[in-house]
């Protein structure tokens, strides 16, 4: 049993966050990497060592856990520090912490011009523990601090480089954007508490399915409200607005932050708390709807962006809407073995696309990069596999696997309809057009840019690293008319219930088919638009109804407008106008009113022997007068 | 008796300070460190050994009682007593106490031992205020504290300080005189129902009110302790003294004077007059609500640092407000929670704004900007101390935040949804404080220098402190339980009954004995085993 050494996991980047974070100044560069790199490193070795463990026996009732410390305890609400691994949290950990180190030791060689070296370790450190902590929690208040502390991980690294106010504004939406489904999480938990008198999650999972009915209100509400979180960190419709601007950070967060961290909670949190969606079918279905809607949405504006870290923060939220879809679908293991596959080439594109990046002396605009093939061979070939997984090249790369078994649940999973299938296979045409668009302008052509700076070894064994697992990856998840190897799914089905398919469904022969014939077709579409004919291109987007749909897919579908003008300026508008606090002004007035009165008061004591006998006889005048009419 | 010391011990000082500040400039600031260094490793050892009996077994709700005959002709006693809440927050006095002393070390230069003598007594007052069981020595403490942080704004504090002194001195002392009456009602009608005029709290306790005097005579109270919470429309007095007053100033009123109006409501208003109490409770947690956001969209908007943390404290308090009239065990500790790390990181915020006044001679957020570059130390500290402002997991504001807010889900579900969304507006001006203040381009040239050794020690005693009760709160929590378990029980019964109670004026029903039992439970019974 490996379950004593659990704390380990986290603890390892935790003291490199303490070290680095107290004595970062003090430390040279080199101690830093260390710190910095070897503490995830370390982790992920445990990773390993604990995992191989619980797959050659896996424990009995399927879960190792430690309970480090009762967290607090009060009336009956005993929340506790309990590490909890199983299946589901296994695949998570493992890539967090595996992808995490790669990232991590890229970074090495990537932040070593950087002045505040150790600080960026530390928050990377940080930003893993978080992590980590969010999917091992065993209950959801220790779920919740994951939650928050990715968020302020996100927060401290999107605004890294501080001195530029609009990374600040980048890093503050994040945090912003995330905390309003945050929030709807929170008003979740004290749903969930109030109805089974715990946060434990092994505990309601139990329980739900005795207390609840299918289909109940509350189970609706609950899981919307707990969605609203997933859709928050996820960066889904309508909270997704925060992951294109989130590039402002270096490009190694990115990576994290894409790949192994932040967007994926919200898959954990629906896939952990599936037992709730599958009494929703409403739930369900909204789970299903927003994933569709989004990866179409993004797909639509990768197509346009032409800085390539914002096509691939597009990508991010497009792929990531195949792993909602999946999730409303119930395919379980589906989304997460999607999850994975994208781990791995999403954290590769972005670490290669870093490289490009510094290599074209901060270029960002792939219109004016060009012609890298050959002179940057190591980062083209890896960046090959990455686009070839993301575009899900039919049976060489590990995307196609995942992204086909979503595509065939789309139809064949009782959820399923011909419209999310269709709008899944038109997603996966967009996908193989934007990808093939960015590498096309990236490395081929002409070189505009000229090459500056040539990545180092650490930068390029992580980029060889994660494009060997976006190849051969998928191997472990075979269709069964192609393989029919089901590793993966066997290992998460201890924990996700099997995807039930409609009755009598034939033909996934035909779907792979129609699937391959889609992405050949993007790419070729792709290759004829921005390679062979880039003028007609240019002529296409200039046309006048194109043109407006280009500028409105360029900017997000126009999501930040709505929000400027529907929230953020009311409330600014509000916060401006009242900075003087308008009760304030009440008592001010009382206070005028006295001084005023004060003098009205004052002015009859003039001291003059006139005014006093005037106002005697008026006064007794007046009196007298009364008197006689009453 | 060490009830008594610790008392004497403060305002002995503060004499000693003052006259010693006629010869030496340097004298009354060790004097004042060393009392108040006394008092608290005093009441720690006593807490540290009272948590072991916690552990153990369940403990009494009194641990320490001193009663002597004052102006007995009146029925007015010298009457000390302390319980779990009255220990925490007396800890917490004389911990944010010392950091006074410190914080204003160097920035204090003129009358320094008048100032001293202030501080000391204003810490007199409301450690006074926090163990008085005897309704007219409780009115004598809250003027105590009063005076002198009068001066202390009025003397020390920065270009506006005599507007801001004004306004604390007639917001503080016109609902002190409500409370007053109040205070005088309740003791004419239990003594002309009893025969026995006493202004003892647990005698009180126990006497029957007609509900609609009982209502008015609440609201007297109220009065007092919301103006001092403060629940809006109460708080203009809080900006402007808070941003005016000197650094220690600020500390002690965000983290203390504020917080006393917690405690009345939790001592006074809702054992003595809890149908009452019941009655007005779902506008107390609609005022509470209304602090969250208002106070939050009103520190988004400012450009002056202090007031900026001010309205925070606004928004906090808010936070108390709805915990303490939801009635229920998680709220109510959530409450106390929110006293002591509310006290500890606004606190500490304010600390480092005088910090920052320190070296930049302004609080206009306008004039700083990028200072990270220079004080990556202040930086961080500034940015652990916002996250704790907005609620983040793993500091002890979450704890309080989060038990208030599912305490309270269960006494007002919308209302409360209407708090969390307070959550995403803690987030909105925290992160601007940060931007304006640290990050950004570097608007300062001259050069400045980060943290001293003194104010490392300052503030990291702080942040840890944040950071313990954040992971680890179940101190705090022992020590309070019994009792909020009283409060808590004595609203079971008022729940119960409580319309009959409020509707029938029928005293000797079966209901209100009921009620009256618990109050009597309230009582000290042998509390005298634990008096040294």
């Amino acid at each position: 049993m490996m379950d004593h050494l659990l704390w380990l996991i986290p603890a390892f980047p935790l003291v490199g966050f303490i070290l680095l974070a107290l004595w970062g100044k003090h430390l040279s560069r080199f101690w830093t990497a260390i710190i910095g790199a070897g503490s995830v490193s370390l982790s992920a070795i445990l990773t390993l060592f604990i995992g191989l463990n619980f797959l050659s026996s896996t424990p009995a009732d399927g879960h190792y856990s430690q309970t480090l410390w009762t967290w607090f305890e009060v009336a009956t609400f005993i929340p506790k520090i309990t590490l909890y691994l199983d299946a589901l949290s296994l695949v998570f950990v493992f890539v967090i912490t595996f992808i995490g180190a790669l990232i991590h030791i890229y970074s090495v060689a990537f932040m070593a011009a950087d002045k505040d070296y150790a600080r960026f370790f530390a928050c990377m450190n940080l930003f893993v523990v978080s992590m980590l902590l969010l999917v091992l929690a065993d209950n959801l208040l220790l779920l919740y601090l994951g939650w928050e502390g990715v968020g302020l991980c996100s927060y401290l690294l999107i605004g890294f480089w501080y001195e530029n106010p609009s990374n600040g504004y980048a890093a503050r939406k994040a945090f912003i954007i995330t905390r309003i489904g945050d929030t709807a999480m929170a008003i979740g938990l004290f749903v969930l508490f109030y109805q089974f008198g715990t946060l434990s999650i092994p505990d309601i999972l139990a329980l739900t399915p005795t207390t609840w009915h299918e289909g109940a209100t509350i189970t609706t509400v609950t899981a919307l409200l707990l969605l609203a979180g997933g859709v928050g960190k996820s960066a889904q419709l309508p909270l997704q607005t925060w992951l294109p601007d989130a590039m402002a950070g270096p490009s190694p967060v990115s990576a994290l932050i894409h790949a192994a961290t932040m967007v994926t909670a919200g898959v954990y949190l629906v896939a952990r708390m599936h037992v709730i969606f599958q009494l929703s079918p409403i739930a369900q279905m909204v789970v299903a709807g927003i994933g569709a809607a989004t990866l179409l949405i993004a797909g639509f504006s990768a197509l346009t962006q032409y800085d390539i870290k914002r096509v691939l923060a597009y990508s991010t939220i497009s792929q990531i809407g195949y792993m909602f879809l999946a999730l409303g679908l119930g395919a379980w293991t589906a989304a997460i073995f999607h999850f994975m596959i994208h781990a791995f080439f999403k954290a590769l594109l972005f670490l290669a696309a870093g490289a490009v990046i510094e290599a074209l002396n901060h270029e960002h605009n792939m219109f004016r990069m060009g012609g890298l093939k050959s002179k940057l061979p190591v980062i083209f070939w890896t960046f090959l596999v990455g686009s070839a997984s993301l575009a899900a090249l039919p049976i060489i790369s590990a995307g196609f696997y995942s992204k086909d078994q979503i595509l065939w649940y789309a139809w064949a999973s009782e959820h399923g309809n011909t419209t999310l299938w269709l709008i899944a296979l038109f997603g996966a045409f967009l996908t193989a057009v934007y990808t093939t668009r960015m590498l096309l302008l990236t490395f081929w052509g002409d070189a505009k840019t000229a090459v500056s700076h040539y990545p180092s070894k650490l930068m390029t064994i992580p980029l060889a690293i994660l494009a060997f697992f976006s190849l051969f990856a998928g191997f472990i998840e075979l269709p069964h008319n192609f393989g029919h190897l089901t590793l993966f799914s066997d290992l998460l089905h201890q924990v996700l219930p099997e995807t039930i398919l409609k009755a009598g469904i034939h033909g996934e022969l035909l779907f792979q088919l129609l699937a391959m014939l889609v992405t050949f077709g993007g790419i070729y579409m792709a290759y004829i638009l921005w390679y062979r004919k880039p003028q007609l291109t240019e002529k296409l987007k200039q046309s006048a109804p194109l043109i407006h749909l280009y500028r409105f897919w360029f900017s997000g579908w126009g999501f930040d407008q709505v929000y400027q003008v529907l929230l953020v300026k009311p409330v600014v508008f509000i916060a401006s106008i009242n900075k003087n606090d308008v009760i304030d002004k009440f008592y001010q007035g009382i206070a005028i009113l006295m001084v005023r009165l004060n003098r009205a008061l004052s002015f009859t004591q003039s001291g003059s022997l006139r005014w006093y006998i005037i106002g005697l006889v008026v006064g007794a005048i007046l009196i007298l007068s009364i008197q006689v009419i009453l | 008796m060490i009830l008594v010391y610790l008392i004497g011990l403060l305002m002995g000082g503060g004499v000693l300070a003052l006259l010693m500040g006629q010869w030496n400039n340097s004298l009354p600031k060790w004097i004042a460190l060393c009392t108040v260094s006394t008092g608290f490793i005093l009441l720690l050892s006593f807490w540290i050994d009272q948590s072991r009996i916690m552990n153990t077994l369940l403990p009494e709700t009194w641990m320490m009682e001193y009663r002597h005959d004052w102006i007995s002709t009146f029925g007015i006693s010298f009457h000390l007593a302390i319980d779990g809440l009255s220990l925490l927050l007396l800890v917490l006095t004389f911990f944010l106490g010392i950091l006074a002393v410190l914080c204003s070390w160097k920035e204090v230069k003129e009358r320094i031992g008048f100032y001293h003598f202030n501080l000391l007594w204003i810490l007199a007052g409301i450690s006074g205020v926090f163990m008085a069981m005897d309704l007219f020595l409780f009115y004598f403490f809250w003027e105590v504290m009063l005076i002198p942080m009068y001066f202390l704004i009025g003397i020390w504090g920065s270009e506006n300080r005599e507007y801001a002194a004004y306004k604390f001195f007639i917001f503080t002392q016109a609902s002190g005189l409500l409370m007053l009456l109040a205070i005088l009602g309740i003791y004419f009608i239990h003594g002309s129902n009893t025969g026995n005029y006493t202004f003892n709290y647990f005698e009180l306790l126990g006497s029957d009110i007609a509900p609609n005097v009982a209502f008015w005579l609440m609201l007297g109270f109220m009065v007092a302790f919301v103006v001092k919470l403060p629940i809006v429309p109460f708080h203009s007095w809080l900006p402007d003294a808070h941003s005016e007053a000197p650094t220690a100033g600020s500390l002690i009123l965000a983290g203390l004077l504020l917080k006393t109006g917690a405690y009345g409501i939790l001592r006074f208003v809702l054992p003595l007059f809890p149908g009452a109490a019941q009655l007005v409770a779902p506008w107390a947690m609609l005022l509470g609500v209304i602090g969250i956001i208002y106070g939050a969209i009103l520190a988004y908007s400012q450009t002056d640092l202090k007031r900026l943390i001010a309205y925070t404290s606004v928004s906090h308090m808010g936070f108390i407000m709805l915990g303490i009239f939801a009635f229920n065990e998680l709220a109510l500790q959530g409450v106390v929670m929110q006293l002591v790390t509310h006290a500890i990181s606004t606190g500490a915020l304010f600390i480092m704004a005088g910090m920052l006044k320190e070296r930049l001679h302004t609080r206009d957020l306008r004039l700083m900007g990028g200072l990270w570059t220079q004080m990556p130390q202040m930086g961080a500290s500034a940015i652990l101390l916002a996250m704790a402002s907005l609620g983040l997991p793993g500091l002890g504001n979450f704890i309080a935040e989060f038990l208030i807010l599912l305490g309270a889900f269960k006494a007002n579900v919308w209302l409360t949804i209407l708090a969390t969304c307070g959550l995403i507006f803690s987030a909105i001006y925290s992160l601007r404080l940060i931007q304006q203040v640290f990050l950004g381009a570097s608007k300062n040239l001259d050069p400045i220098q980060d943290f001293s050794w003194r104010e490392i020690t300052l503030m990291a005693s702080l942040l840890l402190s944040i950071i313990w009760l954040g992971l680890y709160p179940q101190p705090v929590i022992n020590t309070v339980r019994p009792t909020i378990k009283k409060l808590e029980e004595l609203f079971l019964i008022e729940k119960e009954y409580g319309h009959i109670l409020i509707n029938n004026k029928r005293i000797d029903s079966l209901p209100e004995k009921n009620v009256r039992q618990v109050k009597t439970e309230l009582v000290p019974s042998n509390t005298h085993s634990y008096v040294r």
